[in-house]
């Protein structure tokens, strides 16, 4: 494999909106989605060994819509993220090393371990350090959207959120806001029906959450999270449209995610035959099994090494970084440090 | 035995996660009007509150009284506020502290201004408990933000740090006709936040039998002549570690727990103060605004000529919350740096 640890954002092979991806193209989603996959089973294993502080929300089941959407952004777009971010870092070209440094708490890492799991991020391939409170993103978003119109620029900006989220009055608030002004914004809401052990029927009447686009005079759309083709048919369509001024628009990704909440969690709420039902309409496992009709078998298994390779890769370079300095805990607050001399 | 004094032995050792749900259960059988409305509290074979304090309570009181909500922090607050209104006594949960800023304006707004907006004819009794504290969670989930609050006239600020004092204080607060703040670290529930916390034995002994532990008081936790030394939560821990090695050098440090931060129990610490003559403060909240600042003011308001050095602060550095352990360490207050503030608190 190349040794560029970066995932390469999107360089369409064919044009977004339309369902058809040429076999290399394809075959570059399956790699993007088994990366994230692998990278969220290989990250349990390193924070179970004790390597990484702190805790994990994982992806794991909702591969395709990260992938999906952030392969028909251009770098120059942006995207907010949540406490969930893996999935939408990796999609959206931040460095594999430098993600998984930061989930080591290492210097080298995104953040310069200042932001940790629930924050990853990266300014220079449009990622805001993501938001670890439920529905932040979605009003700071509006001003990603207001910025480009107001320097006439033509990107997009996507807000990555839950179905737990749009109860948060930031969701009506930001979405109102986004519609009565235009704004080029995509908010794609991964609906993998719980909040933390809260099944989504248990808050809300209406079980769509595309439904609630009407409220705002927004197009909502619904879509299958997991088939990436799908996903990404219907972001190429609404990111389309939200750079020709047709924003925002609401998408409903509906997902699962396989791992619990977050580590530690033993997912009493839900049954083991719903999670089988969704276990059998794996991202990963239905685009490998379209693949294989027109790839050779050893070019998929090419793929997943590859894939080992770079985690390999990216497992060492995580662990033999240095740790920040303590007195990096300092800076940062402001452009300029202006805070009294600490007390002893 | 008197209230407000923790048996030397007897009743069972319970962690503070165990004595809340014991004061709560108690509560919510002793008087029909209380109640617990949140995020993740009763879904069965869910988690029981994002700590585990509400593990178990769904059994015997049923989803009629404990109320899994959407995450809509600013309806929980606000439905907690005008069901007490009403006259019922809500315990509402956000999960976080730092998710107290979702409903502010619930909290100060409202909570913090309607006896006073009703000249005194109405009440806002319920209690709002908030983990707070560090556990390498980053900068949205570890704050400590009591001092916002205690900035709210209207609002009651609580910080509890052992098991005794939180079921004596909880029960305490759902009885109290005004709005209460219930602070608690996260690495101090249990048996979960003991490495975290140093291996600390995160257990007290509470008796069997009922008892109230006064909002507005505060205990010493350990007596002393040399200085006093007046910190919560984990503070208060890394305080009593700092004053075992001092006494060793022959510093024998008075350690008060304050409990409650609003209205301050000014009696127990300036009669401290003016027996020792000095005065350091710890807290895990940021410096500058922080609670610890009100305090200092008072005590140099009311006791300055029995003071012999200048107070000294030990708080967290004035930046957000940093992931790595490295330097999370470097911005809250340890034992190390709260012993050198004493040191130099008392000419060292
Ligand atoms: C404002 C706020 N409230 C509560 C939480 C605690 N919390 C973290 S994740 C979560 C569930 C979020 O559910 P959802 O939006 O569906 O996202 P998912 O976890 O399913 O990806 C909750 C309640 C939070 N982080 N922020
Ligand atoms: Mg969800």
């Amino acid at each position: 494999m190349s040794s560029d640890t970066r995932v390469p954002s999107a360089e369409p092979g064919s044009e977004p909106g339309t369902t058809e991806v040429d076999a290399y193209h394809g075959l570059e989603l399956y790699r993007r989605m088994l990366l994230i996959r692998r990278f969220e089973e290989r990250v349990y294993l390193v924070y179970l060994q004790g390597e990484i502080p702190g805790t994990l929300h994982q992806y794991q089941g909702q591969e395709a819509v990260a992938v999906g959407v952030c392969d028909v952004l251009r770098r120059t777009d942006w995207i907010t993220s949540t406490h969930r971010p893996h999935g939408h870092a990796l999609a959206k070209g931040v460095d594999l090393r430098a993600a998984m440094a930061e989930l080591y708490g290492k210097a080298t890492g995104c953040c310069g371990g200042k932001g940790g799991s629930m924050h990853l991020g990266d300014p220079s391939v449009g990622m805001l350090p993501a938001i670890a409170i439920v529905g932040g993103g979605n009003t700071v978003v509006t001003g990603l959207g207001l910025a480009f119109r107001l320097m006439h620029t033509d990107q997009v900006a996507v807000c990555f959120f839950g179905e737990g989220a749009s109860n948060e009055g930031a969701f009506h608030e930001g979405l109102n806001f986004a519609a009565v002004q235009h704004l080029p914004i995509v908010f794609a809401c991964e609906n993998n029906l719980y909040g933390a052990s809260t099944p989504f029927h248990l808050t809300s009447l209406v079980p769509d959450v595309a439904a609630r686009a009407a409220a705002y005079g927004v197009r909502g759309e619904i879509v299958d999270g997991m088939d990436v083709l799908a996903v990404r048919e219907a972001a190429g369509r609404a990111v389309a449209d939200a750079r020709a001024g047709a924003g925002p628009i609401l998408l409903e990704l509906k997902t699962y995610r396989f791992a619990g909440h977050s580590r530690g969690d033993v997912r009493g709420y839900r049954s083991r035959e719903e999670e089988a039902l969704w276990k059998g309409r794996d991202p990963i496992v239905r685009i490998r099994e379209r693949l294989a009709l027109t790839l050779a078998e050893d070019v998929l298994d090419a793929t997943d090494a590859g894939v080992e390779a770079a985690l390999d890769d990216a497992i060492e370079f995580a662990r033999q970084s240095p740790l920040p300095r303590a007195e990096d805990a300092l800076t940062d607050a402001y452009a300029t440090v202006i805070s009294r001399e600490p007390t002893p | 035995m008197t209230p407000g004094t923790p048996p030397a032995k007897g009743g069972r050792r319970l962690n503070i996660a165990e004595a809340l749900r014991e004061a709560i259960a108690e509560e919510m059988r002793h008087d029909e009007k209380v109640f617990l409305i949140g995020e993740d509290v009763g879904v069965p074979g869910g988690f029981g509150g994002a700590f585990g304090v509400y593990l178990g309570l769904t059994e015997e009181f049923g989803h009629e009284r404990i109320i899994d909500t959407p995450i809509s922090e600013k309806a929980i607050a606000g439905a907690a506020v005008g069901a007490a209104l009403m006259g019922m006594r809500p315990i509402p949960d956000l999960q976080y502290s730092d998710f107290l800023f979702e409903c502010m304006d619930e909290l100060v707004n409202q909570a913090a201004k309607m006896r006073y907006m009703s000249n005194g004819r109405l009440s806002v009794p319920m209690v709002l408990r908030c983990p707070v504290g560090t556990a390498n969670r980053g900068a949205q989930h570890g704050q400590c933000p009591e001092s916002y609050f205690v900035h709210v006239p209207g609002l009651k600020v609580v910080c509890v740090s052992d098991a005794y004092h939180a079921k004596g204080l909880l029960k305490s607060a759902v009885r109290d006709d005004d709005p209460v703040i219930f602070f608690e670290h996260k690495l101090l529930y249990g048996s979960k936040g003991r490495e975290q916390a140093g291996g600390m034995d995160l257990t007290a002994y509470v008796p069997e039998e009922e008892y109230l532990f006064p909002i507005g008081r505060a205990v010493v936790k350990r007596e002393g002549t040399s200085v006093t030394v007046v910190a919560t939560h984990m503070s208060l821990y890394r305080s009593l570690a700092a004053a075992e090695e001092l006494a060793r050098d022959g510093i024998e440090c008075e350690v008060i727990d304050p409990l409650t931060l609003l209205p301050l129990d000014e009696e127990t610490i300036f009669a401290s103060v003016r027996k020792t003559g000095r005065l350091v403060i710890a807290h895990e909240d940021t410096l500058t605004g922080g609670w610890g600042g009100e305090l200092a003011a008072r005590v140099a308001e009311e006791c300055l000529f029995s003071l012999e050095a200048p107070i000294r602060r030990v708080a967290s550095h004035d930046v957000p919350l940093p992931v790595a352990p490295v330097m999370e360490q470097t911005v809250v207050p340890s034992v190390a740096r709260i012993k050198a503030a004493i040191q130099s608190c008392c000419g060292g």
